[in-house]
């Protein structure tokens, strides 16, 4: 059948409506041609998550729902910054301010709502700002920069959140709320108690029965003067106190309305062709702010344009949660006093927590808590399914893990929800929804379960619960541990990062960055060098070393110390030197008044103190004498430790020194994932403790003793065996093939010790002494590398690399000190 | 190197070029006994600290440039290039100079020195 398909038209692009296309697509994909007008000058975000983008914990980028590809994938015409001004029911059009018209068989109004900006003197001064999207966040961020004094008018949920933002941006803040405590519709007074508490251990200072007189000020923003005379000075307003419905679009062309844009259960307005949903409209005599019922808004909606809805819109009571890392807070239902209500109630004042749960007829109509708040899916739960809850009237208030005796873990806690228990509040998502999915789609990660379900992917507080649900459901294939991020900048972890970049060939950070979705623009101090090292490690010719991304001590190559100077340890191949060699030293040390000298442990000397301006004269003065870098600084091959075996020990049984020094030439120069440290002991009397090394040889007899994985830093622990060899040249194969797979596969800043835990011994074992084809390939990889990275640092910039390094930019002398 | 003299009653300096920075890197100027640190960020940038940070006096200019925040080579505290307070549980601030670029030229206004 062909026909021309149904011209859908919605004016509003917030959240609702975003939700309302996602169902209607999947109901009834080919039903209508969908054009919507966005007053605002951008895709669909997620409103809730601005309070996280204006405390900097999230970019803009982190929060967008729908974006600019989704629109073209539906076929949807979105006209961004195109404010609706008229709607023709007649001609059944609508006409944006820039003269746009649209015909429509079906409209849908989702305008949302406005701030309500309180009528006093002062209220349009530059300088006084509402919280509403995303510019309204720009703008604040912007005021924030001066770190001046702000004032939040309003102590309910978005003006908390913004308080705390600002606050975290460095601003001195001051919350006024006109009723006798803060959050007064959603927490009772004991709660509110311990939320100012902690809001003023972060300076935020709070003023309560504030009612705010005029806003002072002439050309822009000075003050705000309570009515009671107080005058609290301030740069920035920030007027969060309540929303009003933005109906009068729908109030100008006749539609029914009263506080919002009345519809009935199916969201169907007193026009047969329009719609309405979201924050504008009203439902049953309510009008909604918060994102569940919305969101159920959404769904009925889209039924309704589907032609297949049955089930009317129903009131349901919808939890609170504030939005400020650390601070928890849960309440839901009714929680005010009354002749026919009893409360059980839990304080523990050393910990901050507060519970109260409220009782009629032994049900739970009402639940708050304060500080500690895992139990609120578990009361509510009881609370939405009436429970009796006589029979554990003793223990309720303790929560879930105390019911039926001993306590449970997490874990069972979890596993006793039923399955309609919800798990996602903001998305009205049930426990057997995401276990079901997880089990018939095949997920194994976070986020596909967030992108089948919709768990978790709005505030995301129930992240937790929703990976309990993953574990019990996926057992051991399920390991939150692996999926450990790299850093806060992503959610991938070492090995997937790796993995990714040889899989997509990213041979930048700037390309890892932008293809993995880094969160932040140019990463941090954690991730900058270890990605800085994959791709030094995966790419050895084509990678261009990342300078800036390196750790000061292998940008200088030197090792800084707590007052600012530096350390030098020249290479002493295998531990062996020379009266010429230590001649130069000791001229390196008078000339430039080297405060300390030291022998370490791994066999040379260790030049202490020396300023960072004299490190190219003294490289150029040990260069001289023949000395390169000991790279005593890297995260790559620092020495190998050897005895003097056969050329001098009595029990000797090879050339352990020549071993040395000649595993020490061959490897000099490599980066790998932690500092690498070797030994060779000439006989099992093992002088140069190579059982402690991370890679170690022990001669004997009959040949060489493989050993790696020893440690003795942090952790103390024996190597293990890779293998006994009968020549040098087998040695030098055998250990460098085991480096090569250690460099490809270890985590940043991963010992080998940690690595072949993580590996497993016997895996290592196999790929290198039992498989010559694999271990001869990380043999000659290992080799490509070196061709790369056998540069001496210090000889490079003794010729002037990097020469701004060590030079002041300029000096500045007072007049008055000469 | 610059030499470059000035009178008390000055507050802005000229201490040098952008480019004479690396980008995600910083320079050091010398002011009698002080340091002071200047950096340029990834997206262009310049700020100016105290070469000192206010955990253990770790020598700012050596640590890595990230987003607006330069973290101390010494024990990792990430400090605020805009306003030289240390960031996430970490508390203290180091001095921050106001800076402005010019024709490519940075100045550093001292006044407060």
């Amino acid at each position: 059948m062909t026909c021309l398909k149904k011209k859908l038209v919605i004016i509003g692009n917030g959240m609702a409506p975003g939700r309302m296309l996602e169902h209607l697509f999947e109901l009834a994909p080919d039903l209508y041609d969908v054009t919507i007008f966005n007053a605002e000058p951008r895709v669909n975000y997620d409103r809730i998550m601005l309070s996280p983008v204006l405390s900097g914990e999230k970019t803009f980028d982190d929060i967008i729902i729908h974006g600019d590809g989704w629109y073209v994938k539906n076929n949807v015409t979105l006209y961004k910054g195109h404010k609706v001004v008229a709607i023709d029911r007649d001609a059944k059009t609508v006409t944006s301010e820039h003269g746009e018209v649209a015909h429509y068989d079906t409209l849908v109004i989702a305008t949302g709502s406005a701030p309500f900006i309180l009528p006093v003197e002062g209220k349009s001064l530059p300088g006084v700002l509402t919280y509403r999207d995303l510019d309204d966040v720009t703008a604040m961020l912007l005021a924030a920069q001066s770190r001046a004094k702000a004032v939040v008018i309003g102590g309910g949920l978005l003006g908390l959140e913004a308080a705390a933002g600002l606050r975290e941006q460095g601003m001195d803040v001051t919350v006024l709320h006109i009723m006798p405590y803060l959050m007064e519709r959603q927490l009772d007074q004991a709660a509110a108690y311990l939320l100012q508490r902690e809001l003023e251990s972060r300076g935020i200072k709070v003023i309560c029965k504030a009612d705010t007189k005029q806003i002072l000020g002439v050309n822009h923003v000075t003050g705000v003067e309570l009515k009671d005379g107080t005058i609290i000075e301030c740069s920035l307003v920030v007027m969060a106190a309540g929303i009003r419905p933005n109906s009068a679009l729908a109030k100008d062309v006749g539609l029914n309305v009263n506080r919002g844009i009345v519809v009935d259960g199916h969201m169907r307005t007193s026009d047969p062709s329009i719609l309405s949903l979201g924050e504008c409209a009203e439902v049953g005599g309510m009008c909604y702010g918060l994102v569940a019922p919305l969101y159920e808004q959404a769904r009925i909606a889209a039924e309704t344009l589907a032609g297949v809805g049955e089930q009317p819109f129903l009131h349901v009571d919808t939890a609170t949660k504030l939005k400020v890392t650390g601070i928890n807070l849960f309440s839901i239902g009714d929680f005010a006093d009354g002749p026919d209500r009893e409360e059980i109630v839990l304080r523990d004042a050393s910990a901050g927590v507060y519970k109260r749960v409220i009782l009629r007829e032994n049900k739970i109509i009402g639940t708050v808590l304060y500080g500690e708040t895992t139990d609120g899916a578990w009361f509510n739960d009881l609370k939405k399914r009436g429970t009796d809850i006589s029979a554990m009237r003793e223990t309720l208030i303790f929560g879930q893990s105390f019911q039926g005796g001993a306590p449970m873990d997490p874990m069972a806690a979890v596993a006793a929800l039923p399955d309609d228990a919800e798990i996602c509040g903001c998305n009205g998502v049930c426990k057997g929804k995401i276990t079901g999915a997880i089990t018939s789609k095949n997920l194994t990660t976070l986020d596909s379960v967030r992108a089948h379900t919709k768990a978790s992917a709005s505030c995301g507080t129930c992240t937790p619960l929703v990976e309990k649900l993953m574990m019990l459901t996926l057992g051991d294939s399920f390991n939150p541990a692996a999926v450990t991020p790299m850093c806060a900048c992503t959610d991938l972890g070492h090995d997937e990062v790796r993995r990714l970049i040889k899989a997509k060939g990213l041979k930048t950070i700037p390309a890892v960055m932008q293809e993995l979705q880094w969160k932040t623009s140019c990463g941090c101090a954690k991730c900058r060098p270890a990605l800085n090292y994959y791709l030094v490690c995966d790419w050895p010719d084509e990678y261009a070393d990342d300078y800036q991304s390196r750790f000061i001590n292998e940008r200088v190559h030197a090792n800084i110390q707590k007052d600012g100077t530096y350390s030098v340890v020249p290479r002493m191949w295998g531990g062996m030197t020379s009266s010429k060699e230590l001649r130069a030293i000791a001229d390196v040390v008078d000339k430039f008044a080297i405060p300390a000298v030291k022998v370490t442990g791994g066999q040379r000397i260790d030049m202490l103190g020396i300023k960072k301006e004299d490190l190219p004269a003294v490289w150029a003065d040990l260069g001289q004498a023949g000395f390169v870098s000991g790279q005593a600084y890297a995260k790559g091959l620092r020495t190998v430790k050897t005895c003097v075996g056969t050329d001098w020990c009595r029990f000797g049984t090879q050339d352990s020194t020549g071993l040395g020094i000649r595993i020490e030439k061959f490897m000099w120069g490599s980066w790998t994932p932690a500092k690498l440290k070797m030994g060779v002991s000439g006989c099992p009397r093992n002088c140069a403790e190579a059982t402690c090394k991370d890679i170690g040889v022990i001669c004997v007899d009959s040949g060489f003793e493989i050993h790696f994985a020893g440690a003795a830093g942090l952790d103390i622990k024996g190597t293990e065996i890779l293998c006994n060899v009968r020549t040098e040249d087998e040695t030098l194969e055998y250990i460098v093939a085991l480096t090569q797979m250690y460099r490809e596969q270890g985590r940043y800043l991963e010992r080998i010790y940690k690595w072949a835990k993580r590996i497993g011994l016997d895996e290592i074992r196999r790929q290198i002494a039992g498989d010559e084809a694999r271990r001869k390939a990380y043999y000659q990889r290992f080799v490509f590398s070196q061709k790369f990275a056998q540069v001496d640092p210090w000889s490079e910039r003794v010729s002037g690399k990097d020469k701004h390094e060590f030079i002041p930019m300029a000096s500045l002398q007072l007049e008055a000190a000469e | 190197m610059n030499m470059v003299t000035l009178s008390l009653g000055a507050k802005w300096v000229a201490v040098g070029t952008v480019d004479d920075i690396p980008m995600r890197g910083a320079r050091c100027v010398k002011n009698g006994a002080m340091t002071i640190a200047i950096f340029r960020t990834a997206t262009g940038e310049i700020y100016a600290l105290e070469d000192k940070c206010p955990h253990k006096n770790g020598p700012l200019s050596q640590g890595i440039v990230h987003d607006g925040c330069v973290t101390c080579p010494l024990h990792n505290w990430v400090i605020s290039l805009s306003t030289g307070k240390a960031q996430g549980a970490d508390e203290g601030a180091t001095l921050a100079f106001p800076v402005k670029v010019e024709g490519g030229k940075i100045y550093l206004d001292l006044g407060r020195v």
